[in-house]
């Protein structure tokens, strides 16, 4: 840690983890009731379930990458945060939001809108929010030594993915219009400006693990979110295939959507090649697993299994099927949470001073979070191929076929324990660093950075 | 070989470019396409009303419409011409968890005759969208 206001960044990673138990909670509320064990029903109704599971996933993963930001931001611009009160002003009121949010949908109130069930009056405390940290994260910039295309990109993300929440709160009275411009927020997230804010802390996290020159990474940053772009946005289109849209989007949707994967290639290609050119190694293995480990996931969870089932022909029938949970906990974990364990992972001993960075635990949570991940994606699979064939193909009746892929979940929720052992023993560990303290101001090299 | 600034050029020109197919294409839809594809002349008060319930209680996070939502409970797109409007009303009318044949349960949201009246406006708008084939028809070569 170089500056003292980076400290922020360890309680917005705390709130980071302690939603995604939260999530993970929920996710397994879900799992039981999918395999017909749906005890909590009177309390806890499947779409609440559903509703947090989403959410806590949203807000965990922005916590994760305003922690990110507030990191990064000072160290790139080298300038000490403008204001830290107001940051931890803007850390309280997001945990607030949240959790009123949370505690809604569990009273019945909320949006029947899929990743933005939170409702309008709360969308406008969450626009505030956000205002807060972007004006804290842009003047710090301002009055910055130092403009960095790192900072520039990840700042862009961040501006941008506030700016695309808007179209998301408006009321349309066409359920297809409402849909279209749900997409705009979600889609244009994920698959647009949210890949900024993962190429900038991916090009920030390899500069300090491989210490190959800046200007080389922040040219091939460029190339990556130029890549994102060009697919990702008339990638949009494959939303747009079925839903009062004209057939045009099958088209552009088609062809753009074959093309995103390239520049989820490309990210991982990059991360393993600079890992390759540089000379000495950090000695924070766990930081360029999950680093190297991100970018190879996203590639095989939001490219290629997102490409797989992108196709008109192929949507036609796995539209609105388990076909898409598959793909969705695979793209989320590998693209976004596996960066945010990254970050967490480089990030605690340089604010902490302690070097736990190899010890047992690290290791395990690794492999078994991954190993259980890919497990899930697996019985998300083999359910979601099976409701295709017996309810799109042979056109069995929906909850027939429902019946039938119970026991599909029983595997899930297997593969989902030990994803949840990986998880927590990250969390055990994060606990095992303590807090951070200002004794661990140390320079660049002091923390074993390898520098270019 | 490609240098920084040539790679810059590339990311800010190549979304320039996609952007404003996107925003055109988007005009296109709203303006020409959308409207005749979904009969927005069909959207009444009640359809409105109809959506702004289903939208009230999440309806999308169990089940599915126009492809939609969660994957727990049937889709609703073609509900209208399934069930027809009885069955649609008295799943909604009642008073204790609605169950079906299967063991999954649906929350008793005891609706008014009127409010299951825009429920039922709502479904039969959706149902008659041109949705370029999806739901798709099963194979009648694989009927058992």
């Amino acid at each position: 840690m170089r500056y003292k206001s980076q400290k922020v960044a360890y309680w917005f990673f705390a709130l980071s983890m302690l939603l995604l138990t939260l999530q993970i909670t929920y996710g397994f509320i879900m799992g039981f009731a999918h395999m017909g064990f749906d005890g909590l029903h009177e309390f806890i109704p499947f779409n609440a379930a559903r509703a947090t599971h989403n959410n806590l996933l949203v807000v965990w993963l922005l916590s994760g990458f305003m922690g990110a930001a507030y990191y990064i931001i000072p160290e790139e611009s080298k300038q000490e945060l403008v204001s830290v009160k107001l940051a931890y002003l803007q850390l309280i009121s997001l945990a607030v939001v949240g959790v009123a949010a949370i505690i809604g949908f569990h009273l019945n109130w909320w949006e029947g809108r899929k990743f933005l069930e939170i409702p309008r009056e709360l969308d406008w405390l969450v626009v505030i929010n956000v205002l807060l940290f972007l004006g804290l994260i842009i003047t710090t910039l301002w009055k910055g030594k130092r403009k960095t295309t790192t900072s520039l990109v990840l700042t862009m993300g961040l501006f941008f993915a506030a700016i695309l929440y808007l179209p998301g709160m408006i009321w349309f009275d066409s359920q297809t219009l409402d849909s279209f411009f749900r997409w705009w927020v979600v889609h244009l997230w994920v698959e647009g400006v949210w890949e900024l804010i993962m190429g900038g802390i991916l090009a920030y996290l390899l500069i300090k693990l491989t210490g190959v020159d800046r200007e080389v990474i922040e040219k091939w940053l460029y190339v990556i979110v130029g890549l994102t772009f060009l697919s990702g946005v008339l990638g949009t289109g494959h939303h747009y295939y079925y839903i009062g849209t004209p057939r045009y989007w099958l088209i552009i949707g088609g062809i753009f959507s074959a093309l995103e994967p390239l520049a989820f290639l490309g990210m991982a290609l990059f991360a393993i090649n600079m890992y390759r050119r540089s000379g000495r190694s950090h000695p924070n293995k766990s930081a360029l697993y999950w680093t190297i480990g991100s970018a190879v996931m996203s590639f095989v969870g939001a490219g290629l299994l997102g490409a797989a089932h992108t196709l008109p022909a192929v949507n036609m029938y796995t539209h609105g099927t388990l076909v898409t949970a598959m793909h969705g906990h695979l793209a989320f974990w590998g693209a976004y949470g596996m960066l945010i364990f990254a970050m967490i992972s480089y990030v605690l001993p340089n604010l902490t001073g302690r070097k736990l960075y190899d010890s047992a635990a690290s290791m395990y949570a690794f492999w078994l979070a991954n190993i259980g991940m890919v497990c899930m994606t697996c019985a998300f699979a083999v359910a979601g191929i099976a409701q295709v064939y017996m309810e799109r193909k042979i056109g069995l009746p929906f909850m027939q076929v429902q019946e039938e892929i119970e026991v599909h979940f029983f595997g899930l929720i297997l593969a989902a324990t030990l994803f949840t052992i990986g998880c927590m023993l990250f969390i055990y560990n994060f606990i095992k660093y303590g807090q951070p303290t200002d004794e661990a101001l140390l320079t660049d090299a002091e923390q074993g950075d390898v520098m270019a | 070989m490609l240098s920084k600034e040539q790679a810059r050029l590339f990311f800010l020109g190549g979304t320039f470019v996609v952007s404003v197919i996107f925003l055109a294409m988007t005009w296109h839809s709203i303006v020409r396409e959308i409207p005749n594809q979904t009969h927005e002349q069909n959207i009444t008060p009640e359809v409105v009303a109809g959506k702004q319930l289903f939208d009230e209680n999440n309806c999308m996070g169990c089940h599915t419409i126009l492809g939609e939502g969660a994957y727990y409970a049937p889709e609703l797109t073609k509900v209208y011409g399934r069930k027809g409007e009885g069955y649609i009303k008295a799943v909604l009318m009642s008073p204790t968890p609605w169950q079906g044949a299967a063991q999954r349960k649906m929350v008793a949201y005891e609706m008014t005759e009127e409010e299951a009246d825009n429920m039922v406006a709502f479904f039969k708008w959706i149902g008659e969208m041109d949705l370029n084939g999806f739901p798709p028809e099963p194979d009648k070569n694989l009927q058992p």
